[in-house]
């Protein structure tokens, strides 16, 4: 592993540049075929509607999936990553409408560990709601 | 109706070996969007000190979710996945899952408790390289929303 960023250079609060994934059908499906999760309630909207849901839902390892990005891309090295656990609070909606969802996504460092390493906490929010609680990687430094 | 907590422990068998391959390390990265090298040239992979093309974080999933079909659809658990949410995830790595990895996975019921009338399962999944090695170990929380009337 050969994180880019230097542990002695980050602090407690060091904020880690933002990013914003968008979110349409089209990536639901990508993303179904790739990780071979079929449940309809994230391609099928006549079925997510019955089940009692606003619409079509993202994945929530999807949104799982593209938050870390935001670390991966700071280490430069993504196998720097030790730990990445979150809690899935809301769903990311993905309207049929040619437009879709858009994931913000913001992180900074929490805490400095032994060994090198730091505990990073994510916020990632879809349409003003949070989508991930408890969202935290933590990440072996140079 | 709750589910038998004296589940908790129990262990499933390992499943047969998934053999993760380079273009399929591509197609998952394709799927989210992430075109970090690391992910999809085998050489800049090595330049980190890897010995091929790593997956992505969220990879281990692949694997580890269907191996808990073994758990979520065992008949003598009855748990009623129609009414399953995925509550949360976490993976602890020793390393990351790479191209050739021959991988096998290990379901543990870690718990089983029940919250205002939801059971919530959660369920480990050793991952190991058919050599031995620990890769990662994913923990899937699943909440079973309560039938009507119950």
């Amino acid at each position: 592993m050969s994180a880019s960023v230097n542990y002695d250079q980050v602090e407690v609060g060091t904020e880690l540049p933002a990013q914003s994934f968008p979110v349409t059908r089209a990536t639901l499906v990508q993303y179904a075929g790739a990780s071979g999760d079929f449940n309809p309630i994230h391609w099928n909207e006549t079925f997510a509607t019955g089940v009692g849901l606003p619409n079509v839902i993202a994945h929530g390892m999807f949104t799982m999936a593209e938050a870390i990005r935001v670390v991966t891309d700071w280490l430069g090295d993504p196998g720097a990553v030790v730990e990445y656990g979150v809690r899935f609070t809301k769903p990311v909606v993905v309207p049929d409408d040619g437009v879709g969802a858009v994931i913000e996504v913001s992180a900074k460092v929490a805490a400095k560990l032994d060994d090198r390493r730091v505990r990073v906490d994510l916020l990632a929010t879809s349409g003003g709601d949070k989508v991930l609680g408890m969202s935290r990687a933590v990440v072996q430094l140079a | 109706m709750a589910l038998d907590p004296s589940f908790i422990g129990r262990t499933y068998p390992p499943t047969a070996p998934y053999e993760v391959g380079r273009e399929k390390i591509r197609e998952f990265a394709e799927a989210v969007g992430d075109t970090d090298p690391a992910y999809l040239d085998a050489e800049a992979a090595k330049a980190l000190g890897h010995q091929d093309v790593i997956a992505p974080p969220t990879f281990p999933f692949v694997l580890t979710y269907r191996a808990a079909g073994q758990v979520v659809n065992d008949p003598e658990l009855g748990l009623d996945f129609s009414r399953v949410v995925h509550g949360d995830q976490r993976f602890a790595y020793t390393r990351p899952v790479r191209a050739g990895d021959r991988l096998t996975v290990t379901c543990v019921i870690e718990s089983i408790k029940s919250l205002a009338g939801n059971d919530v399962l959660t369920v480990r999944g050793e991952v190991h390289e058919e050599s031995g090695e620990h890769v990662v170990t994913a923990h899937m929380m699943l909440v079973a929303r309560a039938a009507e009337g119950e």
